[in-house]
């Protein structure tokens, strides 16, 4: 069993003791515990089950590689799955359940998986569930989604208390990676004064080396880490963070860091993470290298882990894994584990080394100690279920036949290890097979790139493929230095030096042993998280899968959460062999950030809760709010689509709106109006361009509607134009359009009439508007009085400036109901206090304030068309009826050519007409009118559809528009729409769009 | 003037910096050629202010001018002079080719004083909020997490930020979450 030693533990403090609970049982461990070393000193072993077979599965690893301890962290609103127990930091009152386990840890039904695994096989689910095909909704998605999947989704009803933030972070040299690398590398650029972030994911400085020892410079490297991270720690121009993961690296310097503030104390306040977005003229990566597993049989087993994370556990926390461990291995490095599991008083009866003649100087130390070696010899199998109980020694040249049979609680595995590359592949660097150390590294001659087209990207240390203390000192002193040069900064540099022993090299070991029989390789795991095995990826090469990229989809190798940090080397590896080829030949896959999962909180940063999104407020917005508005998003606005009274309904209110507002008087919120000054010398030629209808001719004083079109000839905009004075013009927009048109005229402006003489300025903002509307209109701002209103001195579609109750205010005599109308604007500091005092002033007149649908069924009874309704973007000015506001005389406007093109003029385009329902009934929106016949698709042919439909309170009846083959001359004809079930058809008679007051008798009073 | 209605009505928050809605300020937009002296002449005369650099900020006696575009500069003036000075300016502009128009009533804006304001907006915006990289006087236009805005500091404890009108609220909250007690950086 797994338990506590009475010595040791480098991070704990025995002192201080921490409550937790894993599986609803309590727990204690220490301060400086992970939970994975906390669960361990407690004997539990067995922390979840894997994903497809259930199978029993235990910590592997000691850091972020993890595949298997992936727990459900916290409860209710804290709730987070699939967090990692080797990166979790021990706190009091620490909640954690194990994942895709069901019903319980102990006993898990889905294990019944595993006694079928001779038939869940690589693309089991592929080429099984094919067949029949009703089975998949019915029978196979809901018993799958019941089995697989791992933590599970937090509540929806749940809300994340803790807070995230994004920060902006601009330096000479990012470093990732705290090891012993890291910090020269840091140290080296930090020297010539360039400025300096260093940032490490653990909360420890120093990497291996803390646990493997070694000397630098005479001194312990323990010493040496310390010395020169209070260096560091003095230097103004050297920013150190721990706890900080490198997650990603993109184009131009740019590098995600994700900063975990609070995971280890939840109760300080402050953000829970903080993604820092950097851009670093340098980037270097010290990010260290990952351990492989070794592929036998059972090495799955609970108790079965890497070589390095076992001494770890003992000599960071104080934690053995069992009394007797056996160490299996092809290099040196694992028998570093055996010494230290020997120096903390644990057995370790055997060391199996796969290689012919053993090790180097670190194989005399441990027989030195009395620890049996067998060379030559490999892992037949691991015996135990949910923990091992013994293993099968065999000669690892043989096919399994077992030597000895070895009883040991854990065994402690090396595969070798593999340089964390991840980074440097993010954003193109590119990978050299070393075949002496069997991994990839980075080849410096093809990196990541930045705009001077140099690299942007240099790797120090292990990470390099520099496995040596001392290599990785030299390695991390000339890459720390060419980073600082590159930054522009110079600095002479002087490498320390590290006491080394030579080591004896590794023997890839892809198999073991090698000639294992197909029993063996079933049960040899390559991923531990989603049940790969060497078996899977055989059969994937046999069944055709030559690519790795295809094999990975396949068998799902590396796709689990952990992405296959343990699992992609001894994958390509199997893949190569079983395809006869190069390891180089078969590549990798590709790597993507973020290197591990990072919150959606940190991705997220500040924007949830009220400022997930910005949401524009005119300023008489509070008083919407006060006053029932049901609002509706325009744009980023949030409009009123109508002024909801207690008791009635959103339809009732629209109806309400309507009648008050033709019968007596009405008010719009219309300050969202898009408000764009253009000026200048050349602002009536520039117009021209811009409007289809003419706008240069249009006199000081006066209104005129417009019409604006893209290049492609279809209508993108439109609203009133004012001739302000001799040279300047203002356009009004539609309210979501006000950004777009504003972009669009300039962009026009700068690019294509760039030395016209012409500004602009989008107000937009500057004013609030109101639009004063029905019979009592005029006789409303009489009563404010101050300027003159009437029909002579303000006639339609024409615009004073003056004052109106006490308010200095533009007047628009304009019309977009077909009434008596004006549209005041005012500073958008008074108003509220405006709007207040029409209200005010209005009640003898019932004055009705009335949202956008009132405003959208006004205008549909007087046929005015809509952006965005009659328009979708394929829709020129012509459908619509429109051709009196599209010029002859003018030479040139944007769409005019356009327009004359053969589709444009073809005389089949569906033109906008009038539909009167044969019921009075409501047509459906976007309904289509069906034609005789069906297309090549089988589908009813169709001659038109609705563009816009409403009940007109006004007439009693429905109205609409729509866009019909020939529309204009077929007045009078019924012709069918299809209701939304597609069957029922509803009849339309043909009209004039222009429902109510054809003559404008009441807008022209 | 106190009593004008802007976006929040003064509010403010305490956290790693204080934050504040400013009252009412006059705000002109001007453009022009600024290779023109007849143009630089007219306006540095009314406003009594030096023409600002690229990306900075001009403080005169009363008033100061920002630069907001190659073509383009606001002056900031009092929220009750400002309607006489666009008058005046308009005047002086009149023979040549350029924009004056009040816009003091289209923003909202705010004042950073004191503690971690520099991190505070670099935790909002893609800038180099350093002090060899930002001094006082520099400004930028560029966005706050999701709206536009523009800000500069007129000193090394006062950062002022100006946002449209309708996001005002938007850019309190911003501000008042970037600033939440606890949440120091220690980068800057």
């Amino acid at each position: 069993m797994s338990t506590r030693l009475a010595k040791g533990g480098r991070l704990i403090d025995r002192s201080k003791t921490v409550k937790f609970s894993f599986n609803g049982k309590s727990f204690t461990g220490y301060q400086g515990d992970t939970l994975a070393s906390a669960l361990l000193a407690n004997d539990q072993m067995l922390v979840g089950r894997s994903f497809k077979y259930h199978r029993p599965r235990g910590i592997v690893a000691s850091g972020a590689e993890e595949p298997n301890a992936l727990v459900n962290l916290g409860s209710g609103v804290t709730h987070e799955p699939n967090q990692r127990a080797t990166t979790t930091e021990l706190f009091e009152g620490l909640t954690a359940t194990p994942q895709n386990v069901w019903p319980s840890l102990d006993f898990d039904i889905g294990a019944v998986n595993s006694y079928a695994s001779r038939l869940l096989t690589a693309g089991f689910y592929y080429k099984m569930f094919m067949y029949p095909r009703a089975f998949w909704k019915h029978v196979y998605e809901p018993f799958i989604r019941q089995s697989a999947g791992l933590g599970k989704a937090p509540d929806a009803e749940t809300r994340d208390p803790d807070t995230y933030e994004h920060f902006y972070a601009f330096v000479d040299v990012l470093v990732i990676g705290g090891g012993v690398a890291g910090l020269q590398a840091a140290k080296t650029a930090a020297d010539s004064g360039a400025k300096v972030l260093l940032i490490e994911q653990t909360a420890d400085w120093g990497g291996r080396s803390l646990v493997d020892g070694g000397s630098i410079d005479g001194k312990p490297a323990v010493d040496w880490i310390k010395d020169t991270l209070e260096a560091l720690e003095n230097m103004p121009n050297v920013t150190l963070r721990n706890r900080m993961m490198g997650a990603g690296v993109y184009d131009h310097g740019y590098a995600l860091g994700y900063e975990r503030l609070t995971d280890h104390a939840p109760k300080v306040a402050g953000p829970r993470h903080r993604l820092w977005r950097i851009r670093a003229k340098q980037i270097v990566t010290a990010t260290g290298a990952i351990e492989r597993p070794l592929s036998f049989a059972g090495n799955d087993i609970p108790g079965v882990m890497l070589a390095a994370a076992v001494r770890d556990y003992v000599v960071n926390h104080g934690v053995s894994i069992g009394d007797r461990t056996v160490v299996v291995t092809n290099n040196d490095d694992a028998y570093r584990t055996a010494i230290a599991l020997n120096e903390a008083g644990l057995d370790v009866p055997v060391i199996v080394d796969a290689r012919e003649f053993g090790g180097g100087a670190l194989m005399e130390q441990a027989k030195a100690l009395g620890i049996r070696v067998e060379t030559g010899c490999g892992i037949a199998k691991v015996h135990g279920k949910k923990r091992v109980t013994s293993v099968d020694i065999c000669k690892q040249a043989g096919e399994g036949a077992v030597l000895w049979s070895i009883p040991c609680e854990a065994v402690a595995m090396s595969g070798g290890w593999s340089p964390v590359v991840h980074l440097w592949s993010h954003c193109g660097g590119k990978l050299n097979w070393d075949d002496t150390q069997a991994f990839f590294r980075p080849d410096a001659s093809r990196p990541p790139k930045g705009d001077d087209g140099e690299a942007m990207v240099r790797v120090a240390g292990s990470a390099n493929g520099e496995l040596g203390l001392n290599a990785g000192l030299q390695d991390a002193t000339a890459v720390g230095q060419a980073a600082a040069a590159a930054a522009g900064f110079e600095v002479a540099a002087v490498a320390p030096q590290a006491a080394e022993e030579p080591e004896t090299p590794i023997e890839p070991i892809w198999q073991m042993p090698q000639g294992a029989h197909y029993g063996l390789r079933l049960k040899s795991w390559l991923d531990f998280q989603n049940d790969v095995k060497v078996s899977d990826v055989q059969l994937a090469a046999q069944e055709g899968y030559e690519s790795v990229e295809h094999t990975k989809r396949y068998t799902t190798l590396g796709m689990a959460t952990d992405q296959g940090k343990l699992s992609n080397i001894n994958g390509l590896a199997t893949l190569s062999n079983a395809l006869g080829e190069d390891i180089p030949q078969v590549g990798t896959t590709t790597f993507r950030p973020p290197y591990t999962p990072i919150s959606m909180g940190a991705i997220a940063g500040e924007a949830r809760g009220e400022i997930f999104q910005p949401i524009r407020k005119t300023p008489m917005h509070a008083w919407h709010e006060a006053n029932g508005a049901h609002f509706e998003p325009v744009g980023h606005w949030r409009r009123p689509y109508a002024f909801v009274k207690s008791g009635e309904s959103v339809k009732e209110a629209v109806h309400r709106e309507v009648l008050a507002t033709r019968n007596s008087l009405g008010l719009l919120d219309a300050s969202t109006l898009g408000k764009i000054i253009v000026k200048g010398p050349d602002a009536g030629k520039f117009m021209d361009m811009m409007y289809t209808n003419m706008m240069s001719n249009l006199k000081i004083g006066k209104c005129r509607y417009g019409l604006m079109c893209t290049e492609n000839g279809f209508l993108t905009d439109d609203g009133v134009v004012a001739r302000i004075d001799e040279d300047t013009w203002l356009c009004h927009t539609t309210t979501g359009g006000a950004d777009r048109i504003h972009a669009h005229i300039e962009e026009w402006l700068q690019t294509e009439w760039w030395d016209w003489k012409v500004y602009t300025a989008n107000i937009t903002e500057q004013l609030a508007q109101v639009a004063v509307v029905g019979p009592n209109a005029r006789k409303l701002l009489e009563k404010l009085g101050g300027m003159d209103v009437s029909k002579e001195a303000l006639p339609f579609m024409e615009w004073r400036d003056g004052e109106l109750g006490g308010f200095p205010v533009r007047a628009y005599r304009i019309s977009f109901s077909g009434e008596l109308s004006y549209e005041i604007a005012v500073p958008a500091n008074l108003g509220r206090a405006f709007w207040d005092k029409l209200l005010e002033a209005g009640a003898e007149w019932n004055v009705t304030p009335y949202g956008t649908e009132c405003l959208h069924i006004m205008r549909a009874e007087k046929g005015f068309i809509m952006i965005g309704d009659e328009t979708d973007g394929t829709v020129i000015p012509q459908d619509l009826g429109l051709n009196w506001a599209i010029s002859k005389k003018k030479e040139d406007f944007l769409g005019k050519r356009a327009q004359q093109r053969s589709h444009m003029t073809d005389p089949k385009r569906w033109k906008l007409v009038g539909l009167e329902t044969v019921d009075g009934s409501t047509l459906p929106d976007g309904a289509y009118a069906v034609a005789e016949g069906k297309n090549a698709n089988g589908q009813r042919n169709t001659q038109g559809r609705v563009t816009s439909t409403y009940h007109s309170p006004t007439l009693n009846k429905g109205i609409a528009m729509g866009l019909v083959l020939n529309g204009p001359d077929r007045m009078g004809e019924v012709i069918e729409f299809a209701a939304v079930d597609g069957e029922t058809m509803i009849g339309a008679k043909i009209v004039s769009p222009v429902f109510f007051d054809p003559d404008g008798e009441k807008q022209n009073v | 003037m106190s009593d004008i209605a802007t976006s929040l009505n003064g509010a403010s928050f305490e956290g790693i910096t204080r934050v504040e809605e400013m009252r009412a300020q006059g705000m002109i937009t001007l453009r022009g050629d600024f290779a023109d002296p007849a143009f630089v002449s007219a306006v540095t005369g009314l406003v009594e202010a030096d023409m600002p650099g690229q990306r900075q900020v001009s403080t005169g006696a009363e008033r100061s001018i920002l630069w907001m575009s190659p073509d383009e500069l606001m002056v900031l003036c009092t929220y009750a002079e400002a309607p006489i000075l666009e008058a005046k300016l308009r005047d002086a502009l009149a023979d040549q080719h350029a924009l004056v128009a009040n816009v003091s009533d289209a923003r909202a804006c705010f004042e950073l004083v004191g503690g971690d304001l520099r991190e505070v907006l670099a935790k909002l915006a893609p800038v180099d909020m350093s002090p060899e990289a930002f001094a006082v006087g520099d400004l930028r236009r560029t966005r706050l997490a999701q709206v536009a805005g523009a800000f500069w500091l007129s000193s090394e404890d006062k950062a002022q930020i100006v946002c449209f009108r309708s996001v005002g609220e938007y850019m309190f909250n911003l501000l008042k979450t970037a600033a939440q007690p606890g949440s120091s950086v220690g980068f800057i």
